[in-house]
């Protein structure tokens, strides 16, 4: 079992041990959100972005309409895209406004799925102020079902927190990966401030005040708040969890920890001065130590800023400014489609929830059946096991128990190496692959082939394409069962495969 | 009087919203100031609006060529060590 995070409860927040206890995960998505005031909970519990349980069924989408920022990151380079809402080193077409808006009319009528726009970037939100609130305030209008977000490193955001109360926008997402002025400064070398620049502590001092100041302006307003951090190794990574508190304390809904992606290869101050990321396994035990707010979220996907579609789907092809160009739209059909189907798929998952309810009262009458929590990885595109193992850059891992499953986050396979700055040339794609899922025991894909299957199982880890096409959430818990049924989970988990 | 952006622009958009002036267009291969129109930001704000957001050192220069923020005035070592903006 992780350790229990054990967090001093702040004010408006209750501390469960994540995964500590099963009582604490049986009520699943009703616990997910404990410690939160209840109309927070209501928006929270069927959001297409932050239910884990709904987001498989809503599809969003970023547009690239804010391009400029008004500070620096040490891990970004501003050739690319904002590095923290985006994939490292791509850069995204900058569209107008006018662009944006019959981009996401057509959409949102070619996919009724569609729930939620964003705007992240490719900058910052805030620092395209004209630009963003032209998009919002015209999809207010021709589109007023759709939710809109928005993303930004925090600077200018007192000044705008009453535009976007005014535009209805439904969450906010602030970057902060500090509360002291003394570790900012090794992470911000400047910002852009009252027309000028300024450098080192000062800048800092700034970012920071803003930051807290908006996000305390925003949940006054009953905006909800969601909160990025990037965990910098020897930077903040202990600080974090005094970031994680303050921040709940103040009323962000959730706090939501990354990775830093450092590579030589993105031209940041950090990639090219050695600065690494964190190991999967320092990763989910700051996650851990943060998770008043329980496992919601470790779904994020840090997907591109202009990425259409599921969360990890990208369709952005299929929408092209010169196909969206000849398309006809009729735009209120298409809202009338979008909100009959939203109301099925709550519906459902009404439906679903009661009867889990139902499935955990049983559960907790019989005797406890024995069977160890497994980790399971899945070669996913979205909901399904749709990917060949070859062909997956990422990995899906969740745990798994008689209770069900939760999400234990994202495991970049092939490309990245975990962290490592210095992961030799001789270490092949597969075995870095496998190192990433050293803690896993079985992996599902649909199909896989004969040379990585042997190599796999020679070190632990089932392969598994029975599945294939399947729902992930039904084949996590059926191989789990089969386990079970086999004696496979009666004792303790294999050496070394878990963290004590 | 004006500033010019040169071939290290890297096309990140930051200047194009605070120039006073509408002097810089979004062009290709790199973002360009015209010259017509550029004041130096004189009249609107102490400093060139352009030259203090910008990210890259070097990219935009005098009409002697020289860069208001040159190599170095922006890297993270330089300001820990709380070096002062260039004049
Ligand atoms: S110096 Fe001022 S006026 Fe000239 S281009 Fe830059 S922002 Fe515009
Ligand atoms: S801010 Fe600098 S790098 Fe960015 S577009 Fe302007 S001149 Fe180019």
């Amino acid at each position: 079992m992780p350790s229990p995070a054990l967090i001093p409860p702040a004010s408006n927040t209750l501390a469960f041990p994540t995964g500590g206890c099963s009582a604490s995960r049986c009520g699943a998505s009703a616990n997910q959100h404990d410690g939160l005031p209840e109309e927070t909970m209501r928006k929270v519990q069927d959001h297409p972005c932050y239910s884990e349980e709904a987001h498989h069924h809503f599809a969003r989408m970023h547009v690239a309409v804010a391009p400029a920022c008004n500070i620096q990151c040490n891990y970004c380079n501003r050739k690319y895209d904002c590095s923290n809402e985006s994939r490292p080193g791509v850069v995204s077409e900058v569209l107008s406004p006018a662009q944006a808006v019959k981009k996401v009319l057509a959409v949102a009528s070619a996919i009724p799925q569609m729930s939620v726009l964003g705007i992240a970037g490719p900058g910052d939100a805030l620092a395209n102020p004209t630009r963003t609130f032209e998009v919002f305030a015209a999809l207010q209008q021709r589109a007023p079902d759709l939710k809109l977000c928005l993303s930004t490193n925090g600077l200018m955001l007192p000044e705008y927190v009453d535009q976007i109360a005014a535009a209805k926008v439904d969450h906010v997402t602030i970057t902060i990966n500090c509360v002291d002025a003394d570790i900012g400064a090794q992470i911000y070398p400047w910002i852009f401030w009252r027309n000028r620049r300024i450098q080192g502590r000062e800048a800092a001092e700034v970012l920071i005040a803003q930051q807290q100041k908006g996000l305390e302006m925003l949940v006054a307003r009953g905006i909800l708040v969601k909160v990025n951090s990037v965990m910098i190794p020897g930077i903040n990574d202990e600080h974090l969890k005094e970031v994680s508190r303050l921040v709940r304390a103040k009323g962000a809904f959730l706090h939501n920890v990354m990775p830093l992606i450092s590579d030589p290869a993105h031209g940041t101050w950090f990639g090219l001065n050695a600065q690494r990321g964190p190991t999967s396994e320092e990763l989910e035990a700051l996650q851990d130590a943060c998770a008043g707010d329980m496992n919601m979220m470790r779904h994020c996907r840090q997907c591109r800023a202009d990425a259409v579609g599921m969360l990890g789907e990208d369709r952005g092809e299929e929408f092209s400014l010169e196909k969206i160009e000849s398309m006809h739209i009729d735009e209120v059909a298409a809202m009338q489609r979008r909100i009959a189907l939203r109301e099925a798929i709550n519906a459902d998952l009404q439906t679903k929830r009661a009867a889990r309810h139902a499935q955990v009262i049983t559960l907790h009458h019989r005797a406890k059946p024995a069977g160890r929590p497994v980790r399971m990885a899945v070669a996913s595109r979205g909901a399904q096991i749709d990917l060949h193992f070859g062909h997956a850059k990422e990995f899906m891992v969740y745990e798994v128990d008689a209770a069900g499953h939760r999400f234990i986050g994202i495991r970049r396979a092939a490309q990245y190496c975990g962290g490592e700055t210095d992961c030799g040339e001789a270490e092949t794609t597969l075995s870095r692959t496998i190192t990433a899922l050293a803690d896993c025991e079985v992996l599902l894909c649909s199909r896989i082939g004969i040379e990585p299957w042997g190599k796999l199982e020679a070190a632990g880890i089932q392969p598994n394409s029975e599945h294939a096409m399947e729902a992930i959430d039904t084949a996590l818990d059926e191989v789990w069962q089969t386990m079970l049924a086999q004696g496979k989970l009666a004792e303790q988990a294999r050496n070394g495969q878990r963290r004590a | 009087m004006a500033l010019e952006i040169v071939d290290l622009c890297v096309n990140c958009w930051a200047c194009l919203p605070l120039c006073p002036n509408q002097a810089i267009q979004a062009s290709q291969p790199h973002f360009e100031i015209d010259p017509q129109s550029c004041t130096e930001c004189l009249g609107n704000f102490a400093r060139p609006q352009c030259a203090e957001i910008c990210p890259v050192e070097g990219a935009i220069v005098d009409e002697l060529g020289e860069a208001l923020y040159p190599p170095g005035s922006l890297t993270p070592h330089t300001c820990m060590q709380g070096a002062a903006p260039p004049a």
